[in-house]
């Protein structure tokens, strides 16, 4: 399935994401990432440290309302694969982002922001294994 | 001003990740679909972030009075490459190819109600409990043998 190249939209999505992440560090001196933001949430050091972590949350799940109530329309959300897919593959992220210390927010913007030789080898490892696994899943296995 | 400030980043964030295309599985497993339906915008998204927290990075964290409203900068201080953070990230990129989601971007996606991100955030939750379940039984072993 195709989709539209969208330049300047992803650029300007990418400039607010590390807008956020420098002003988390600004405010709370804190990693914005997912991953240790969620995993908190679950297992919260203290009633302080839960309390930041939801009112994070709930920004960010009020971002598409914004877009919504700005353009008139919820941000595309298109899933072109099954819901075991998203199960397997919802189950392996938690699996993977767990042992691994973070995901593509934490490691891929703030870990190689701060050029952490970690982060680097974590970006590259995950962006490998993905376009590995979308080349198995759409050219050998789907072609 | 802390929990208003608080929420306005993590709004800042999610219409990042909303606009930039993060949150939808279609753009992003086409990145790196690169011998299919290529689309490079994924690139422009990265490269935006890295460049805006890479120069907002070296202006906040010299600051002598740290953060705004904590005492300290909380910055990890783990440095070795171990199997676990390469193994994790190998089996998150796995998951990440199956599904389309990466954390980051089905967080904020969970407002647009759409059942497909809220089924993969409850999986994400089981295999971060998963995960953790597991990581203290290894943990345990590694040291009843040491």
């Amino acid at each position: 399935m195709e989709t539209v190249f969208t330049p300047f939209q992803s650029l300007g999505g990418g400039v607010l994401i590390g807008l956020a992440a420098v002003l988390l560090m600004l405010s709370l001196g804190r990693i914005m990432g997912a991953t240790g933001i969620l995993a908190g949430i679950l297992a919260p050091a203290s009633s302080s440290d839960f309390t930041w972590r939801v009112v994070l949350l709930t920004g960010m799940v009020a971002g598409p309302v914004v877009v919504l109530l700005v353009t008139g329309a919820l941000p595309e959300v298109s899933v072109p694969v099954s819901t075991p897919a998203l199960i397997i593959g919802g189950l392996l992220v938690g699996v993977g982002v767990t042992f691994g210390a973070g995901c593509t927010s934490g490691h891929g913007v703030c870990g190689m922001a701060r050029l952490s030789k970690r982060s680097i080898v974590a970006t590259l490892t995950f962006m490998l294994t993905t376009g590995i696994t979308v080349f198995v899943i759409r050219h050998v296995i789907g072609g | 001003m802390r929990l208003i400030s608080i929420f306005a980043i993590g709004l800042i964030f999610g219409i990042g990740i909303s606009i930039s295309g993060m949150a939808n599985p279609a753009k992003v497993i086409n990145f790196f679909d690169i011998a299919g339906s290529w689309d490079p915008s994924l690139m422009f998204v990265m490269g935006g972030a890295l460049i805006t927290t890479f120069i907002g990075y070296r202006l906040v964290l010299p600051r002598p009075t740290g953060p705004i409203f904590e005492s300290k900068f909380q910055l990890p201080t783990a440095t070795d490459l171990d199997v676990r953070l390469i193994g994790g990230s190998a089996i998150f990129g796995i998951g990440w190819g199956i599904a389309g989601f990466c954390p980051g971007g089905a967080l904020p996606a969970l407002g647009t109600g759409r059942s497909e991100v809220f089924i993969f955030v409850a999986a994400l939750i089981v295999g971060i409990f998963v995960a953790r379940a597991a990581n203290t039984a290894l943990r345990n072993r590694q040291a009843a043998h040491s």
